[in-house]
């Protein structure tokens, strides 16, 4: 290509300035994660000795906090990355998707989470498998979405280290010989995210967030503004894309990939999008965001203007683009080349080094706020729907609030575990799995919001066959390249035979079981569970009685004073 | 359940129908792949694929906001026909 990359030495040299900035910056934010112990604490006499304090950050989050909140812990590292190295290498369909996925979430969310909103905060609820046991009065069940929403969410935060690991490397830290020097900074940056997450709880990230969004829109908006001038306009990066993506993979005989996707992608492309946004506000980080608000309506007015965010993730996909014209050289420290490298390397080849030290910093504290979350989320369904409801039904708020910081320490101490032991394939595979799984907890969690319609056991059984189908499924599908299993997310339906997400395949068995069983359990009058929310609580909000008298009473766990058994 | 408060009177079907197709558009047309799967017309350079979907995050943004702007007129009467309290009447920041 153009001679604007200077010939990679071997070694990849450290760039003295951009890692100070890196460094400067993550200090700051650091601090900020212990100071937020302090944030918005007022009415909060007894500290963060609850999870409706630690883990909820005292469900009080305005409109803004929500917004940086939700901004960073829907759109990850792993976006910023991932997304932009798939377009750098096999263009719009395993790529440009996120767009339609992040645009078609908005509607799904506004027309969901406030019922969920208001149930929740209505009965004390901390996690989806908390509503989930409330509405169908069936442990079994809680405790199957609690475990998948823990098991989803665990590659899912590996994958945030994989993103800083991307960083690191871009930097030249990370190289070497040794293998405990070379994991070092990831170990002391997790060592401290996991300091201030347990000290501060939600407030950390929500706070840190805020810095976090800065930086990235500055590093955004500039890069799309600047580089596409810089390198001949959007016509001539759509040509260079257009000739490396069309050439001949050698292994397969196939296009490497498309500019636009052809007639056979179709349908692949609308199911990863809509399989997607199903799936994403199943996950328990996404609704540990949609709890910690204050009114009904917040979650609303944040699903007005979080598109903004989708609108830059658009852009940064376009960087993929960019990087193919540019010439970037994504060689990881054993000489191969790693896609994920891609942005982070654009923006040290392209800007000066300062800048490039911001840009990369936004990535890495992009990355440790949905860790943050995540962590948080994992270890409040941990100790509210395992520990709580399976080994002590009468612990309180304080040793619930003791048992999920501890948790959360286990949940990173597990992700770094698995990033340092495992290659980063496999992190990214779980996570594509992860997503197949977490789709499979919708219908118990959404059809609840509306319905009693569903059989408790006829939705346990659906999950399992989802959740049986899409492994299964997502196993068989080979890398062309290097024959390993879960080679991908797309494979042909059964009976239509048109390529399309497994999640969402699994997910339409799911529902199809769920109905079929519902209908047979109810013929043969098996007994249902008992349901301690009513119709009324759907609609409440902040100021209705019964949610402050229940606050009053410092009583978030029991059900409402009703229900005479009918 | 006798003892049940409600927080909401009874909907009118109205509000809840229009606010109901909104979001069905703002989440089938984005999904639409034939209707955009193409490169003219282009703009600054980019394929009407592209600037298509992007162009959605701001179609999507206002559908949506016309939406908020109806249900919270809505579930304001709804409340304020069962005396339930109602928010005070600041809807925006913070």
């Amino acid at each position: 290509m153009s001679g604007i990359l200077l010939a990679a030495p071997p070694a990849r040299p450290v760039d003295g300035v951009a890692l100070a900035v890196v460094i400067l910056i993550f200090v700051a934010v650091a601090v900020l994660g212990f100071l937020a112990a302090r944030w918005r604490r007022g009415s909060a006499p007894a500290g963060l000795k609850s999870l409706d304090e630690w883990g909820l950050g005292g469900r009080g989050f305005g409109s803004w906090v929500t917004w940086f909140l939700l901004g960073g812990d829907l759109y990850t590292a792993y976006t910023f990355i991932a997304v932009p190295a798939a377009m750098w290498s096999t263009g719009a369909v395993s790529g440009f998707f996120a767009v339609p996925y992040t645009v078609v979430l908005y509607p799904i969310v506004f027309l969901l989470m406030a019922r969920l909103w208001s149930v929740s905060h209505r009965h004390g609820f901390v996690t989806p498998a908390d509503f989930v046991g409330g509405r169908y009065g069936s442990r079994a069940l809680s405790l199957v979405v609690a475990v998948t929403g823990i098991v989803a969410t665990m590659p899912y935060i590996a994958l945030q280290l994989v993103g800083i690991k991307a960083v690191l490397t871009v930097l030249g830290i990370g190289g070497g010989g040794n293998a405990f020097l070379q994991d070092l900074p990831l170990i002391i940056a997790f060592v401290v995210l996991a300091a201030y997450t347990y000290t501060a709880g939600l407030r950390a990230p929500a706070l840190i967030a805020v810095v976090k969004d800065v930086l990235i829109y500055i590093a955004v908006v500039v890069a799309i503004i600047y580089l596409p001038i810089h390198f001949g306009g959007f016509g001539q990066i759509f040509g260079a894309a257009q000739s490396k993506l069309t050439a001949t993979n050698p292994a397969t005989g196939l296009p490497v990939g498309s500019v636009i996707p052809g007639a056979q992608s179709f349908n692949a492309y609308w199911t990863l999008a809509l399989g997607s946004a199903l799936a994403l506000f199943m996950y328990p980080h996404s609704i540990t965001g949609v709890l910690s608000t204050k009114s009904r309506n917040t979650i609303r007015r944040n699903a007005v203007v979080l598109p903004l965010y989708s609108l830059m993730l658009g852009f940064l996909a376009l960087l993929g683009y960019v990087a193919i014209k540019a010439g970037t050289k994504p060689i990881d420290v054993n000489g191969a080349v790693n896609p994920q490298l891609v942005v982070p390397q654009l923006f040290l080849d392209n800007f000066p080094s300062w800048f490039a030290g911001v840009a990369l910093a936004a990535i890495a504290v992009g990355a440790l706020v949905p860790a943050a979350i995540m962590s948080i989320a994992a270890s409040n369904l941990f100790t509210r729907n395992i520990y709580r409801d399976f080994f002590k039904p009468d612990a309180d708020a304080a040793s619930q609030a003791r048992v999920s910081k501890l948790v959360s320490l286990l949940v990173k101490f597990g992700a770094l575990v698995f990033v340092l032991t495992m290659d980063q394939s496999s992190a990214i595979n779980l996570q594509l799995l992860g997503g197949i799984w977490i789709l499979q907890t919708f219908p118990a969690i959404v059809a609840g919001l509306y319905t009693r319609w569903f059989h408790r056991w006829a939705l346990v059984a659906g999950w399992a066959v989802g959740i049986i189908v899409g492994t299964f499924a997502a196993y068989s599908v080979v890398n062309p390249v290097t024959h390993a299993h879960f080679g991908g997310s797309l494979a042909p339906a059964p009976l239509f035979g048109t390529t399309v997400y497994i999640g969402v395949t699994a997910f339409v068995l799911n529902v199809l079981v769920s109905v079929v069983l519902t209908l047979v359990l109810r013929a043969l009058h098996v007994p249902d569970g008992r349901d301690i929310t009513r119709a009324s609580d759907y609609g409440a909000d902040e100021h209705d009685p019964k949610v402050e008298a229940l606050e009053a009473r410092g009583d978030e766990d029991r059900p409402p004073v009703t229900l005479p058994t009918a | 359940m006798s003892d049940e408060q409600p927080t909401r009177g009874p909907a009118r079907p109205g509000p809840y129908i229009v606010v109901v197709v909104l979001i069905a558009v703002g989440i089938v047309l984005p999904l639409i792949v034939p209707l955009y799967a193409h490169a003219d017309p282009p703009f600054i350079g980019l394929p009407f694929f592209y600037w298509y979907q992007m162009l959605w995050v701001f179609i999507d943004a206002v559908l949506l906001w016309i939406c908020y702007g109806i249900l919270r007129r809505e579930e304001r009467r709804r409340r304020e026909a069962v005396g339930a309290p109602v928010a005070p009447r600041k809807g925006g920041a913070r």
